[in-house]
């Protein structure tokens, strides 16, 4: 083997992509996938630890040298149904997880260099069988005539309905939007996790006997004593955040300002990217700003471009460091010509005599001493007001506990936030019969974090349908 | 699916009654919620307070105004064809007490969502005076019913062909003049609310108005609907409809009520002409 040729099998297969100046005006999914050769390749830089860090990694302790061995042996299809025994999403997940945080943040190879692309592999199996695919279904154990209500479709929701129909108990999802997915349809955008794969995930579970039920709000249409009473045995909780975050300073209510949830759920779920085609409009922003830098302000960022936007700044109170979002999703902003403009906080909306948004004041900041995230405190710098151009404004700093099911159930106790008190290790909350994970749990996180807190509480409740409380 | 088994047109066929199965609602909803409703697909999701419902049949009956592509596509409609998706019931039901004398107030189609509370006020106990009003005769929709659900009914029109020759408002200060009224409840178009209210603060009569923002999931996710109330932000899915009138910053609303505006008309004509074309 030449020099050239050992390094080239050490590296780490890049992630073949839509160009940037491409990209940044469409709805196409950015990163197109591995080739078969190209996972193979990937595949075999992996190691086998016999200790492996990944697995430890992975909020659902996916079997990873497992997988990817069957991938270099070119098993694909025994590959994915080796995941499957801990994640019944794979083909989300290799999209949208942190990876670098998790499973490939503890891959021995990143201590020296790049580590072994995992996430790409798995991404990569969930397509070749969504492809290539029998459409076979894992073995399920026979009914156990106990009945599960799953309050909430998103990913621990899912999670949750997955495990415990193979378990062989009867599981029924409700859904308080027109479609299934939760955050997965609502919140990530098409162009990093298209919309046909969560309609296919959410397919397999329906074929493996869940019921969905959209248009149901629990609290609303139907609340957790009326599940019991209609003798559901048990139910999960996993209703996501839900309650949008403002920076309540003046002007927030002009024309113009969108809360996140608002304007990427009009994107996602009701397509208004395709309007006038589809009914439902969005504001198409010539300068935008998005205030915040997680994952979703990025999602908005990056939506807003695509919408025809002439400028899109992320405005951020702290530095690049401090950013909350995915280093691969503040690269790929950064690749699409998103401005970053940080120590910066708006301080008031402008706005003109017809109530629509034209700038903001904002203030410049520096770092101080920690605080209690831990993070540098932002302080304000006298004298360092200065005024932003805009037409149009996205706020994504964060989200809060939304009241509708909780203010409905006086039965569950929770956090001062409003958030639900639920036991780390089982999920259970603090009503007989009745577990939570996800967001409304632990305020906003990951998809994967919800995943593996469903994952959990889907055990739990095994246990409980079986043993008993 | 979501079937219509009753469809009524009135005003001219500009403003239209669906009377929709959905079982699960009927038997929840209360009065002044409202439901969301998608007619297909494509389609967008529609606030619209329910004028009526019928727990044995287990329907719901909403009452709307053509005004754009959405409620032009709702029209076409016919009986047991239906909507594709109908959410709810949603957003707090009216609080309603035996208070002495009541004036409920309607206007437009908002009298469709006075219904309710009307029949609910009377037989709460209370005495109920009602005046509705409407651009002109054509326009005016359910006098029969709001007849026989209140004490009294008076109605006016803009144009004088029908009723008093004038705005619901001048009655209003009648009513107030004459007798000693505890409660208003307004209903209608946001100038019409925001008028009645300022009438109804002269005389001290707590008042209750009933708005429909733009909004998205109807649950509190988007606050889309944000309204300023007694000077702070609410949301009108789920801290409303039904608001303080005396409280409600009506001029921040009807400028919201215009961020679409343009995108609107655009969709109805797109609408229209492909319509139009068949």
């Amino acid at each position: 083997m030449t020099e050239t040729e050992k390094k080239k099998k050490t590296e780490r297969t890049p992630m073949p992509e839509q160009a940037p100046e491409v990209r940044r005006r469409n709805f196409l999914e950015v990163p197109t996938g591995y080739t078969e050769e190209m996972a193979v390749s990937e595949a075999q830089r992996c190691l086998q630890c016999k200790n492996p860090g990944c697995v430890k990694g992975c909020p659902v302790n996916v079997d990873i040298p497992g997988f990817i061995k069957l991938i270099v042996e070119r098993k694909f299809t025994e590959s994915i149904r080796h995941i499957w025994a801990t994640n019944s999403l794979p083909a989300v997940c290799g999209r949208v997880c942190p990876q670098e945080n998790q499973c490939e943040g503890q891959c021995i190879l990143g201590k020296k260099g790049l580590p072994v692309a995992i996430g790409n592999l798995e991404r990569f199996v969930a397509d070749y069988e969504r492809e290539h695919g029998t459409g076979a279904l894992p073995p399920k154990q026979p009914p156990t005539g106990k009945r599960v209500a799953v309050v909430g479709s998103g990913p621990s929701g899912l999670t949750v309905a997955g495990d415990l129909i193979v378990k062989g108990h009867d599981v029924t999802v409700f859904e308080a939007f027109h479609k299934a997915g939760g955050v997965l349809v609502y919140g990530i955008p098409e162009f990093r996790l298209p919309k046909a794969i969560v309609a296919q995930e959410i397919n397999f579970i329906e074929r493996l006997g869940v019921k969905v039920e959209c248009n149901a709000v629990a609290g609303r249409t139907v609340t957790l004593d009326e599940l019991f009473e209609q003798g559901y045995d048990a139910i999960y909780v996993g209703v996501g955040a839900g309650l949008p975050s403002f920076m309540n300073i003046p002007g927030e209510n002009l024309i113009g300002i969108l809360s996140a949830n608002e304007y990427l759920t009009r994107a996602n779920l009701m397509k208004a990217y395709k309007f006038p085609e589809v009914d439902t409009p969005i504001p198409h922003g010539k300068n935008v700003v998005v205030l915040g830098a997680g994952n979703v302000a990025m999602d908005s960022a990056r939506t807003a471009m695509r919408l025809g936007a002439e400028s899109v700044r992320i405005v951020y109170r702290r530095s690049r460091a401090e950013m909350p979002a995915r280093g691969a999703e503040i690269h790929h902003a950064d690749e699409e010509g998103i401005e970053f403009m940080l120590l910066t906080n708006p301080v008031k909306y402008l706005g003109n005599e017809k109530g629509r948004l034209v700038g903001m004041q904002c203030l410049k900041m520096e770092l101080g001493e920690p605080d209690a995230s831990g993070r540098r405190k932002p302080i304000p710098i006298a004298g360092s007001e200065f005024e932003l151009a805009c037409d149009l404004c996205i706020v994504a700093v964060g989200a809060g506990a939304n009241p509708l099911l909780t203010s409905s159930t006086p039965g569950l106790k929770l956090n001062k936030r409003g958030y639900i008190i639920a036991d780390e290790e089982t999920g259970k909350t603090t009503m007989k019969g009745v577990w939570a994970g996800g967001d409304i749990v632990t305020g906003a996180a990951t998809v994967i974090l919800a995943m593996g807190a469903g994952r959990k509480a889907a055990d739990s409740i095994h246990k409980y349908l079986t043993f008993g409380w | 699916m979501f079937k219509i088994v009753r469809r009524e047109e009135m005003s001219q066929g500009n403003v239209v009654l669906n009377e929709i199965e959905a079982p699960k609602i009927a038997v929840k909803a209360k009065p002044g919620q409202f439901v969301i409703l998608k007619a297909n697909e494509e389609g967008e999701r529609i606030p619209l307070t329910m004028a009526d419902t019928d727990p044995a049949k287990g329907t719901i009956t909403i009452i709307y105004m053509v005004v754009g592509k959405s409620t032009a596509l709702f029209k076409s409609l016919k009986v047991g064809e239906g909507f594709q998706d109908v959410i709810g019931p949603l957003g707090k039901p009216t609080h309603v007490e035996k208070v002495g004398t009541v004036v409920c107030v309607g206007g437009g189609t908002g009298v469709a969502v006075l219904y309710p509370i009307t029949r609910a006020m009377k037989q709460a106990g209370n005495r109920v005076v009602a005046i509705i009003g409407a651009r002109n005769k054509d326009l005016l929709i359910m006098e029969d019913l709001m007849r026989a659900a209140s004490d009294e009914l008076i109605v006016c029109t803009d144009d004088g062909s029908y009723g008093h020759h004038g705005f619901v408002t001048d009655k209003l200060r009648e009513v107030m003049e004459r007798e000693q009224v505890n409660q208003a409840v307004c209903i209608g178009p946001v100038p019409m609310m925001k008028f009645c209210s300022k009438l109804t603060k002269e005389y001290n009569v707590p008042t209750m108005v009933s708005l429909n923002p733009i909004m998205v999931d109807g649950t509190g996710m988007c606050g889309g609907c944000r309204v300023t109330v007694g000077g702070k932000t609410k949301f009108g899915c789920v801290d409303g409809p039904e608001f303080d009138g005396h409280q409600v910053d009506y001029d921040e609303l009807m400028m919201r009520l215009q961020a679409y505006c343009e995108d609107e008309k655009r969709c109805y004509e797109h609408y229209c002409t492909l319509h139009d074309a068949k």
